[in-house]
């Protein structure tokens, strides 16, 4: 068994590298600790600027019913709608409502009133779900003052359908709840990836993998000896980020975690042997980095991690299938935040087992011992 | 006597660059074969072929009763090697250095702590046993080097430049050691540049423009340049050389 | 200054010979931008729905017809009790399940007492509230049809009007954010490596010994890096007006000058990080480090910086690419004038004044 010898040097190496125990350790909680706060999507404290032409009861009410709701702060009334328009050049407002002359007058003339509300969509995601926001909280006041003048009047009345929105899994909608299980695999992806690329580049740039080269240790062997050690480190930083993500996040998953360990299992796998398919390709570490870098962006992209893949156009949604983190991604989604098992899974796991086949099985072909 | 390497017009091409241009020679058991060469000349190239690294253009090859280019692997198993590039782990501690190669070779796991030793008190390194290789100066590191290469009992040794860069009293320790080794029946394979380490081997060949210029016993050689020492003989032979020192 | 054209024709070699780099250098713009602009993107379409509908009456199919019909869902699932309402989710293919109460339409012509549950995944939180508003407006639609009222009292009318990006495309954003990023690596991280290189390899001790000045030598190691620049903020221009549609609302002029001086600055950014470290290892984690993460957490590239905790915002304000982004995005997508960007021209001229007089003073240090 020369894997067994294989393996103990490996071990060691990692023991003396300063650097590499430390990261495995420290990396998970600066990570997870971090990332959460800064990467949120959450829609909130839209800055408004109202242009208010009306200067009614009605016009104040309905302004007040806006800036009451949460999702707005109420930054400026601005005179005129140029003024208005400068704020959000200047990105002091994001929305600006302005409020027809009469809208009172309308009201109550059984007129429809008129509002505009202009919003700076330079950021898609943002400018649409505060426009939908505003839109809602207006109709709901018309729905409201609709309620109040007509009571009496029976003729007039339509009882109204009641909308009961529910958010399942993500009752507050809480953007770390979805980003935690992401960005853990994000950096269990790149851990696995980068660090089995620079431990064979850093062997060929030394010379020692040459002195490998020329013994009788088999190509299978000596990968097997490459993966095993990353494959371990991917099992101790993923029950750290376990554990992190419990303290400091309170997360606890609502699946087992013994599945989550068996699709980790085949994902760092397929992880590392894309490092090693690098490996083989790169001469110098800064080789190496870049396609790693390269292949890693892409793959992120392509996951999900920041919009979810349902809302891509139909060619990129085909083109996720190409990246293992979009499936490992969804996987750890869907256990950890919704409980589902291995069987709602079985296609994702199907899908990882092939990307570890391809690039463990091109990363032995590609190996040559002899050139 | 028994011959363990034999080549015949082994080439090696890169693109149009002939780096190594059929040479052809035998190297008999025992032996402790110099191959010698200016920068640049294919020494390297075809050293690296006849330990399976790299695989001919054209030609043939037989190392240890193996064909170099259908039994590579079969031919790592029966051999040792040096290289150019100091290729012990410098992160590892000598004797964790010892037992990954001789690991590697199948040395069975009993024999390998006495072994390892047996051979540190043989080299004087019974008390760097825990040190790492970092630590050491770059003679003993060579001599370690050179010592594992041959833990495990090889037929033949190919030594790539050992003693590069080392003071000349290591060298010739260094070289006591590669005679040590031909006394158990090892065969030594070993490029240098140093011309006084030439007249220690029983034939050297000398290389120019990738082809055998030379071969013969260094007495010999002499003899037929009408050169006092190896120097002259070598300088002859390469001044014409048409490739560029690198 | 033929001394310095060939200094300048030597790291051009440099560059060119590393074919590798070379290529991920050049495409990866190109890359990241189709990826930003495509990938990213949040538009909620089609979304695949479930039903559970004991009423089953002419009212509650009405409604179930028209939100199959509209663009943003797809009815996939007819649901026979509400058991299997909890378990649409797990495989992740449902985004949104739509229950009604029993007797709907009964009920709502009569007691008021009509429900519509909608239940959405909100695994990821804004996809679950965009769906949950398209299905209410639609909800909302069909009643105001089905009341066949031509005069609804106390009606608003809301005219949504959408400024600068009315197809709400992704890429108008990333665009700014990308052209951000990609000077910034290859401007202050590449320079800052290929220096570190010359100092491990041992070259710059020769080229420090050689007669020319050494202030001469570091421009001339920093001109390669300003060209390869200009060739990537034209492919990235090109690609996002011809390709992802995204145009340069503002003048071009302004958006160059603003560009330019974004450049100077991660050049003798990456001259300072240069002149503290030694090798290429350094380099490369250093400028991972306070380069690579804070622009892409911190400058507003993927992030909104206004979501961040107070103490981010603060660290986002040291970061150049920021400023660069904001500025980029009035004039590239506003179309803004020079007035506009007064102040991202000032501060980045600030951090270009201070970034090169450390420089300079490290540099004279280091060759005492």
């Amino acid at each position: 068994m020369t894997l067994k010898y294989l393996l103990e040097k490996e071990f060691l190496q990692i023991k003396r590298n300063k650097f590499m125990p430390r990261m495995i350790f420290i990396l998970p909680f600066v990570a997870l600790a971090l990332f959460p706060l800064v990467a949120n999507f959450e829609v909130k404290d839209i800055n408004l600027v109202v242009v208010d032409n009306d200067h009614s009861s009605f016009s104040a009410r309905m302004v007040q019913k806006i800036s009451s709701s949460g999702y707005f702060r109420l930054n400026k009334v601005s005179a005129d709608y140029q003024t208005a328009l400068y704020n959000i050049e200047q990105d002091d407002a994001d929305v600006i409502l302005e409020i027809a002359p009469g809208f009172e007058k309308n009201l109550m003339n059984f007129q429809p009133a008129g509002v505009l509300i202009s919003t700076n969509t330079v950021n898609g995601m943002k400018g649409g779900l505060s426009s939908a926001y505003l839109s809602g909280i207006i109709n709901d006041f018309s729905s409201e003052i609709r309620a109040e003048h007509l009571q009496n009047n029976s003729k007039l009345k339509a009882n109204a359908i009641e909308i009961i929105p529910r958010y399942d899994y993500n009752p507050h909608l809480e953007y770390k709840y979805t980003m935690v299980p992401a960005i853990l695999m994000m950096m269990l992806a790149m851990l696995s990836g980068f660090l089995p690329a620079l431990n064979i580049v850093g062997e060929k740039e030394k010379g020692t993998i040459e002195q490998l080269n020329v013994t009788p240790v088999s190509k299978f062997t000596l990968i097997l000896s490459k993966l095993i050690p990353y494959w371990v480190i991917g099992f101790i930083v993923l029950t750290i980020c376990f554990l992190v993500a419990w303290m400091f996040y309170g997360m606890i998953s609502a699946g087992g975690y013994l599945q989550i360990y068996l699709f980790a299992a085949v994902f760092v796998l397929a992880f590392s042997g894309l490092g090693l398919v690098i490996s083989n390709y790169a001469n110098t570490i800064q080789q190496a980095m870049f396609m790693m870098f390269f292949f890693v962006i892409t793959f992120i992209f392509l996951s999900g991690l920041y919009t979810p893949v349902s809302s891509m156009p139909d060619w990129t949604q085909a083109l996720s299938r190409i990246s293992p983190l979009r499936y490992m991604i969804e996987v750890l989604r869907f256990i950890f935040l919704k409980g589902s098992n291995f069987f709602d899974l079985k296609w994702h796991f199907a899908a990882l087992c092939g990307f570890a086949v391809l690039f463990n099985g091109w990363a032995v072909l590609s190996y040559r011992k002899t050139k | 006597m028994k011959k363990v390497i034999e080549v015949e017009n082994l080439t090696k091409a890169f693109g149009r660059f002939k780096a190594v241009d059929q040479i052809s020679f035998e190297v008999e058991k025992g032996e402790i074969f110099g191959f010698l060469g200016a920068n640049g000349a294919g020494k390297t190239t075809a050293m690296r072929m006849l330990c399976g690294l790299s695989i001919p253009t054209s030609g043939k090859a037989i190392v240890a009763g193996y064909d170099i280019r259908t039994q590579p692997e079969m031919i790592k198993k029966n051999i040792g090697y040096m290289s150019q590039k100091f290729a012990l782990y410098e992160d590892l501690s000598v004797a964790e250095n010892i037992r990954f190669y001789a690991g590697i070779y199948q040395v069975p796991e009993i024999e390998i702590a006495p072994r390892t030793l047996e051979l540190l008190n043989r080299l004087g390194l019974e008390n760097e046993k825990d040190s790492l290789v970092k630590a050491l100066p770059l003679g003993w590191k060579q001599k370690l080097a050179f010592s594992v290469a041959i833990f495990h009992h090889p037929g033949i040794v190919f030594l790539d430049e050992p003693t590069g860069g080392v003071d000349p009293v290591t060298r010739r320790q260094f070289w006591e050691m590669i005679y040590e080794a031909t006394d158990s029946g090892i065969t030594v394979f070993v490029t240098t540049h140093y011309m006084d380490e030439a007249e220690y081997c029983d034939r050297v060949s000398i290389m120019v423009d990738g082809k055998i210029a030379a071969l013969d016993t260094p007495a010999n050689l002499k003899k037929k340049f009408e050169a006092n020492n190896m120097d002259e003989v070598f300088y002859r032979l390469a001044r014409n050389a048409s490739r560029k020192a690198d | 200054m033929k001394q310095f054209l060939s200094f300048v024709r030597k790291e051009f070699h440099h560059i060119f010979r590393d074919r590798t780099t070379m290529a991920i250098l050049l495409i990866l713009p190109v890359l990241m931008l189709l990826l930003f602009g495509y990938a990213i993107n949040t538009e909620v379409k089609n979304s695949k729905i479930a039903v559970y509908d004991p009423s089953n009456d002419s009212y509650t199919r009405a409604i179930i017809e028209k939100m199959d019909a509209s663009e943003y869902f797809s009815v996939v699932k007819m649901l026979k009790n509400e058991q299997e309402m909890s378990e649409q989710f797990k495989n992740g293919e449902v985004k949104m399940v739509i229950a009604f109460s029993e007797n709907f339409h009964e009920n709502l012509l009569h007691t008021g007492d009509a429900q519509i549950a909608l239940i959405a995944d909100a695994t990821d939180p804004n996809s679950a509230k965009s769906v949950v508003n398209y299905a209410t407006a639609i909800i909302a639609g069909y009643q105001m049809e089905s009341q066949h009222l031509q005069q609804i009292p106390f009606q608003i009318n809301t005219q949504i009007k959408l400024l600068y990006n009315p197809q709400m495309k992704g890429a108008y954003n990333f665009v700014p954010g990308v052209m951000g990023m990609i000077l910034m690596l290859i401007c202050a991280m590449m320079t800052s490596i290929s220096i570190a290189r010359e100092k491990e390899m041992g070259t710059m001790e020769v080229l420090l010994v050689s007669p020319v000045k050494p202030a001469m030598l570091i421009i001339a190691k920093t001109i390669p890096y300003f060209f390869l620049s200009l060739i990537n903020l034209t492919t990235i221009l090109l690609i996002s007006v011809f390709v992802l549609g995204v145009p340069v609302v503002g003048s071009l002029f302004w958006l160059l000058v603003l560009s330019l001086v974004y450049i100077f600055v991660n050049l003798s950014l990456g001259l300072v990080i240069s002149s503290v470290v030694n090798n290429q290892q350094t380099a490369l984690l250093i400028s991972g480090m306070v380069l690579m993460l804070p622009v892409i957490m911190l400058s507003g590239l993927m992030f909104p910086i206004e979501n961040m905790p107070v103490f981010f915002q603060w660290i986002s304000q040291l970061i150049p690419a920021k400023w660069y982004i904001i500025g980029v995005k009035k004039i590239m997508i506003k179309g803004l004038g020079f007035s506009a960007i007064i102040p991202q021209l000032t501060v980045l001229s600030g951090m270009a004044v201070l970034l090169v007089a450390i420089s300079i003073k490290k540099f004279k240090y280091r060759l005492e």
